[in-house]
C-alpha cells in the first residue's frame, strides 16, 4: 500500500463527493414524486391504470440500470435529429442530464413497489374507523393511510436510498466524473487500483452511514409510541428494530 | 454446484501456482498477450468473433521469429498495466504509447511504428477549418514557436469540449499542455466517436494510424483530421509491447525480433495493410 499516493488522491475524491450526493438526492426526489403517482396508479381500480403501472415497474426492475443510461445516453445520441426536432436535444446532449434520468426512472420502479406494499399493509380497521367518522376518500389517505404507509415503507425505502448512492458510480461510465469516475481518472494517471478504490468504498462507506443512521433518527421521529417504549424502558431501547 | 466450486478453486489453485513459478525466462516456451480488443485497426474482432488487426498480425510473426508460443486474451483498457503487473499475463500487446509515465510503472520493447497523433472533428464544424502555423510538433522540449502553435490551438478549442479515451497519452497530453479546454473521459473509443457525431463533443485527438482507416468507414464520413501533426512529450517515443520491468530476458527476445522485423520491412507490409501508410519507426 502507498499511503503517500492515498493522502494525494483523498482530497481528489472528496471533491468529488457533492457530484455523488447531487445525483443521487436530485434522482431520489424525482424518482420519489413518480414513485408515488405509479403506486397511486397501482392500487387505483383502473384496471388500465394499474396495470400501465405494473408493466412500468416490471421493465424497468427487470433490466439493468446500466444498460438503461447507456440506451438513454447513446440511444438518444443516435436519434439526434429526433430529439432536436422535438426540442430535447439540448437536455439529452447532457450527460447529467442523461444520468439523473436513467436513475430517477430505476428509484421510482423500485420505490413505486416499496409504496405500494406500504399502502395496502395499513391497517383495515383505521380506514374503516376513517370512514366511520365521514371522511372523504381524499381527507383518508391524507390523514390516515398516507402518514401510516410512510411510516411502514421507510425502512425499505432506506435501503433503496442506499442503493441509489452506490448506483451514481455508474454514472461515471457516461463520462460523468463523481467518486468512481474520480478514482478511475487518477487510477489512470497512476496504475494504483488498490489504493484508490479502498478510498471510494471508504467515501461510500461515510456518506451510507450517514443515510442509513438518518433514517433511523427519522424512523424514530415519525414513531411516538416506539419513543415511548424507548423512554419506558431503556434498557431494552438498544435491541432496536 | 458442487462441481463449478471446485473447478473455481482448482483454476486459482493453478493459477497460483503458475504465478508464484514462473518458468525461468531462459526456457520460456510460451507467453501470454493481453489486448483490449476495441481498438480497430490494431485489435478488434471480425464478423465471427476472431480477433483481428496490425497487432494481431505482428504477434504472429514475432512469436515466430522469437520461437516462442503465444496466446492473446482479452483485457479492457482502463486495467491493463494493473494485471500485467499484478502477473495476470506476460505482455500488452495494445498499440500502446511508450511514455514516461508507464515506463515508471512498467517497461517497453523497443517502438514497433511511431505515429503522429492528430485531432478530429465533424467536418460540418469550424474546427477542421484551423490554420496551423506549425505543421510538426515535437513536445520532448517545446520551443517558443510550438508553445506559440499550443496556444493557438488552445484558443480554437475555447468554449468546447474535447472527448480522451481514459488512460491515455491523448488525456495527458491535454492535461499538461491545455489545462483549461473542457475534456470529457471515455471507456472506449467507440463510445467517444459515437458522441463526436452526435455532438456531445466538438473534438477528439489519436493517433493518425487510427484516424486515417477511421474516416473510411460509416461512422467516420462527416469527420475530418485537422491541426499539427504532434509526437514526444506525453506522446512518448512509438509504440511497444509492454512487459513487466523483472522481465529482462523476455525483452531481450523481443526486441531482436523487432529489429528484424522493422529491417526486413515486414512492420512497413503490415503498416501498409491496416494503416494505410507507412509507420515504420525511423531510428
Amino acid at each position: 500500500m502507498d499511503f503517500d499516493l492515498m493522502r494525494e488522491a483523498f482530497p481528489k475524491l472528496i471533491a468529488a463527493v457533492p457530484a455523488t450526493l447531487a445525483l443521487a438526492t436530485v434522482s431520489l426526489c424525482f424518482g420519489f414524486a413518480l414513485a408515488l403517482l405509479l403506486a397511486l396508479m397501482r392500487v387505483s381500480n383502473n384496471r388500465f391504470l394499474s396495470a400501465f403501472a405494473y408493466g412500468y415497474v416490471y421493465i424497468i426492475r427487470s433490466t439493468p440500470l446500466l444498460v438503461q443510461m447507456f440506451l438513454i445516453y447513446y440511444g438518444s445520441g443516435q436519434f439526434r435529429s429526433f430529439f432536436e426536432a422535438v426540442g430535447l436535444w439540448s437536455f439529452f446532449r447532457d450527460a447529467w442530464f442523461c444520468a439523473i434520468l436513467a436513475l430517477s426512472l430505476s428509484t421510482a420502479a423500485y420505490s413505486t413497489e416499496i409504496i405500494r406494499g406500504a399502502i395496502q399493509a395499513v391497517p383495515l380497521g383505521q380506514i374503516e374507523a376513517a370512514r366511520a367518522v365521514g371522511m372523504s376518500g381524499i381527507l383518508q389517505f391524507r390523514r390516515i393511510v398516507f402518514p401510516i404507509a410512510v411510516r411502514l415503507a421507510l425502512p425499505a425505502y432506506g435501503n433503496e436510498i442506499i442503493l441509489m448512492v452506490k448506483s451514481t458510480s455508474l454514472a461515471s461510465t457516461i463520462t460523468i466524473l463523481e467518486v468512481a469516475g474520480v478514482a478511475k481518472q487518477i487510477i489512470s494517471n497512476t496504475y494504483r487500483p488498490v489504493e484508490i478504490f479502498v478510498i471510494a468504498g471508504a467515501i461510500y462507506l461515510s456518506i451510507n452511514f450517514i443515510v442509513s443512521r438518518s433514517v433511523m433518527v427519522i424512523e424514530l421521529w415519525l414513531s411516538p409510541h416506539r419513543r415511548a417504549e424507548r423512554a419506558a424502558s431503556p434498557v431494552s431501547s438498544a435491541a432496536g428494530h | 454446484m458442487k462441481i463449478s466450486k471446485l473447478n473455481i478453486l482448482l483454476a486459482t489453485l493453478a493459477g497460483a501456482i503458475v504465478l508464484a513459478g514462473p518458468a525461468a525466462a531462459e526456457d520460456r516456451k510460451s507467453i501470454t498477450f493481453a489486448t483490449d480488443a476495441t481498438y480497430a485497426p490494431f485489435e478488434s474482432k471480425d464478423a465471427s468473433g476472431n480477433l483481428e488487426g496490425f497487432d494481431i498480425d505482428l504477434s504472429k510473426d514475432l512469436c515466430s521469429r522469437a520461437k516462442i508460443e503465444c496466446t492473446i486474451i482479452e483485457q479492457a483498457w482502463d486495467g491493463i498495466i494493473p494485471s500485467l503487473v499484478a502477473g495476470r499475463y506476460d505482455a500488452i500487446l495494445a498499440a500502446m504509447d511508450i511514455n514516461a509515465e508507464r515506463e515508471k510503472v512498467i517497461s517497453f520493447t523497443q517502438p514497433y511504428i511511431k505515429t503522429p497523433i492528430r485531432f478530429i472533428a465533424p467536418k460540418a464544424s469550424s474546427l477542421p477549418q484551423y490554420k496551423v502555423g506549425l505543421d510538426d510538433l515535437t513536445l520532448d522540449d517545446v520551443s517558443p514557436e510550438e508553445r506559440a502553435e499550443l496556444e493557438k490551438l488552445a484558443a480554437a478549442f475555447d468554449g468546447k469540449k474535447v472527448g480522451v479515451q481514459v488512460s491515455t497519452t491523448a488525456e495527458s497530453f491535454m492535461t499538461q499542455f491545455m489545462p483549461n479546454v473542457e475534456l470529457a473521459s471515455y471507456d472506449t473509443p467507440d463510445n467517444m466517436i459515437l458522441d463526436l457525431n452526435s455532438g456531445r463533443i466538438d473534438a477528439s485527438l489519436s493517433t493518425l494510424a487510427r484516424l486515417k482507416p477511421l474516416l473510411e468507414k460509416p461512422e467516420g464520413k462527416d469527420l475530418a483530421i485537422f491541426g499539427p501533426n504532434m509526437t514526444g512529450g506525453p506522446f512518448g517515443k512509438g509504440t511497444g509491447i509492454g512487459l513487466r520491468k523483472e522481465d529482462g530476458e523476455l525483452r531481450e527476445r523481443l526486441n531482436k525480433a523487432i529489429g528484424e522485423a522493422v529491417a526486413d520491412g515486414t512492420i512497413e507490409k503490415l503498416s501498409m495493410k491496416w494503416l494505410g501508410f507507412d509507420a515504420t519507426p525511423k531510428q
